[in-house]
């Protein structure tokens, strides 16, 4: 029932009400402006921008390694998808194939990724509609994924692990039984949200018919990932355009008909599940030893005893580090499928060792301007669940 | 310039059949293809990829803009599509030149072109003629200059 107010010409009234940017709902500094009626929304506009840092205009100025560390700071929820779509666009560019233990060393950690952004996403998604329990039990299992990047790359947020033609640093000793560990735990543990909301009736009449994205609006709007595959449109880019070895890995892509906020999450808690079964793939293809970068001269690192024993190597390591490399003129569209969508990477080279333009495709930023189009109509308590199921990062909206 | 292959192609041939004025150049570059659109025929050339049921390049991942200054044409939109049908990528590239930045909004053609479009105008200055609201979406309404503009220094004017 709308409750419309008439006023003495018969016109009804409306009224805008400001959410956000410092609403706890709107994960970060997200401002929607929303025209209601009663409780009914008539209009919404989301207004961006409060934290636009510029790193398209900073990756300018750097040399390709040092765009890494920018990576990071986009979608702050999955440091190594960024991570993996920046160094997949530059060895695109370059033509440079990672060696295998670094390949599979890559899709573990990504996927392990995409399980501790869903496990925010599910937590504060939960807290939003009042299930606050379940926040506390997915930090705990991030906790351990966290654990196991700091093991990896000495950080447990901002990663800066992958690099150009590899990685960082040599996978740590004793990382297959903290791994495993996490493997045998954690599908009890997905049971244990399954408990606590799948069958509940509040979490049921909160999710359930609620936000409906129809297949259509989310095509020509170019919404991806989990919130396109809930309203039953199969795409996933680890399926239509494999990258980095994926296409080796038996998975399956999760995909929902409903199209409202209970088939996402639905969707994404398959999600989860389906990851965890590329990272069991993953840790018997990572070989024990062997090379961790490719031999690229003059592009990738030499290793340390080489530059104490060979004058080439130390020339190479003076050179990358004071002036970069150059790779040649052209330009290079590299998508991922990072936990919120398509993440895409575009690169433009002058064939100076600074990218002439860096663009990032962020999903999130497209996957906002959904948000108009399927609340308009529905109650204001619904937009709430409405901004938690599209899961949005602002990082990476306003770069 | 292409190789023989790439002018081939079931797009770049689509396209010709339609009009032949409409591809200006083709590029395949890393396993990429790009197809070079004059300025004119953008919108029409947007509008048949988009519905030709042979094609169906009816998702758009992303529009970005690339300031070649001070070469000219300065700006270069470029449009990332992709067909969900074919398994397909494709580039489309516009160039305007600096004294009058102006394309075609292809808003009509895919809904999601409007933020991508908002945003190019907003860090590049670049203007999308029959878009539904043209106004800046991650500066401050009342900023001066475009930010990705290449002369527009990277610390910003103090």
């Amino acid at each position: 029932m709308t409750t419309t107010v008439q006023t003495p010409t018969g016109a009804a009234q409306t009224m805008v009400l400001n959410m956000g940017p410092q609403h706890p709902s709107t994960h970060g500094v997200l401002r929607v402006l929303l025209e209601v009626d009663g409780e009914t929304v008539v209009k919404a506009q989301p207004d961006i921008g409060y934290l636009h840092t510029g790193i398209e205009k900073s990756c300018e100025s750097k040399t390709y390694s040092q765009v890494i560390t920018l990576t990071d700071r986009l979608d702050y929820l999955a440091p190594l998808s960024n991570n993996l779509c920046y160094v997949l666009a530059v060895e695109k560019l370059l033509q440079l194939e990672p060696p295998p233990r670094a390949r599979y060393t890559r899709i573990l950690l990504t996927e392990l990724t995409r399980i501790a952004s869903h496990l925010v996403w599910l937590g504060t998604h939960a807290i939003d509609l009042g299930a606050m329990s379940v926040f506390l039990y997915c930090f705990r299992e991030r906790e351990e994924i966290l654990k196991i990047f700091e093991m990896f790359a000495g950080q447990r947020m901002m990663t800066s692990y992958f690099r150009i033609g590899g990685l960082a640093a040599e996978p740590p000793a004793g990382w297959e039984d903290r791994v495993a560990r996490f493997v045998e735990t954690f599908p009890s543990r997905i049971q244990e949200y399954e408990d606590l909301l799948t069958r509940n009736r509040i979490w049921l009449g909160r999710t359930q018919g609620v936000g409906y994205i129809d297949p259509k609006m989310a095509l020509a709007v170019g919404v991806s990932g989990p919130s396109l595959r809930g309203s039953g449109v199969p795409y996933d880019v680890r399926k239509m355009f494999p990258y980095a070895g994926y296409e080796e890995f038996d998975f399956d892509m999760v995909v929902r008909k409903e199209g409202d906020v209970y088939a996402r999450y639905l969707c994404r808690v398959a999600e989860m599940r389906e990851s965890l079964k590329i990272v069991k793939q993953a840790m018997p293809r990572i070989p024990s030893e062997g090379p961790i970068r490719a031999d690229a001269p003059g592009i990738v690192p030499p290793q340390r005893e080489k530059m104490k024993t060979e004058m080439e190597a130390l020339i190479y390591h003076f050179k990358i580090f004071t002036e970069g490399f150059s790779p040649p003129v052209g330009e290079v569209y590299q998508a991922i499928e990072s936990p919120r969508g398509e993440l895409g990477f575009y690169l433009c080279s002058d064939g100076t060792p600074k990218p002439w333009r860096v663009k990032v495709r962020a999903p999130s930023f497209v996957n906002l301007q959904a948000l108009p189009k399927f609340v308009a109509g529905k109650m204001i308590a619904d937009v709430v669940a409405s901004i938690g199921t599209i899961d949005i990062v602002l990082g990476e909206i306003d770069r | 310039m292409g190789e023989p292959e790439s002018q081939d192609h079931a797009v770049v041939r689509a396209l010709r059949g339609y009009d032949p004025a409409s591809v200006a150049e083709v590029i395949e570059f890393r396993g990429e293809l790009t197809i070079v659109v004059p300025r004119a025929h953008l919108r029409r050339a947007c509008e048949l990829l988009a519905v030709e049921p042979d094609l169906q390049f009816t998702f758009l991942s992303d529009i970005t803009g690339v300031d070649r200054f001070p070469l000219e044409p300065r700006f270069e939109m470029n449009y990332h599509l992709v067909s969900l049908a074919r398994r397909e990528r494709l580039r489309l590239k516009v160039r305007a030149p600096s004294s009058d930045p102006v394309v075609d909004s292809v808003t009509p053609v895919w809904d999601g072109a409007n933020w991508h479009e908002r945003e190019i105008f907003d860090l590049f200055g670049v203007r999308f003629d029959g878009h539904p609201e043209l106004r800046r979406i991650l500066m401050p309404e009342n900023w001066e200059g475009h930010p990705l503009r290449k002369d527009y220094p990277v610390e910003g004017y103090r």
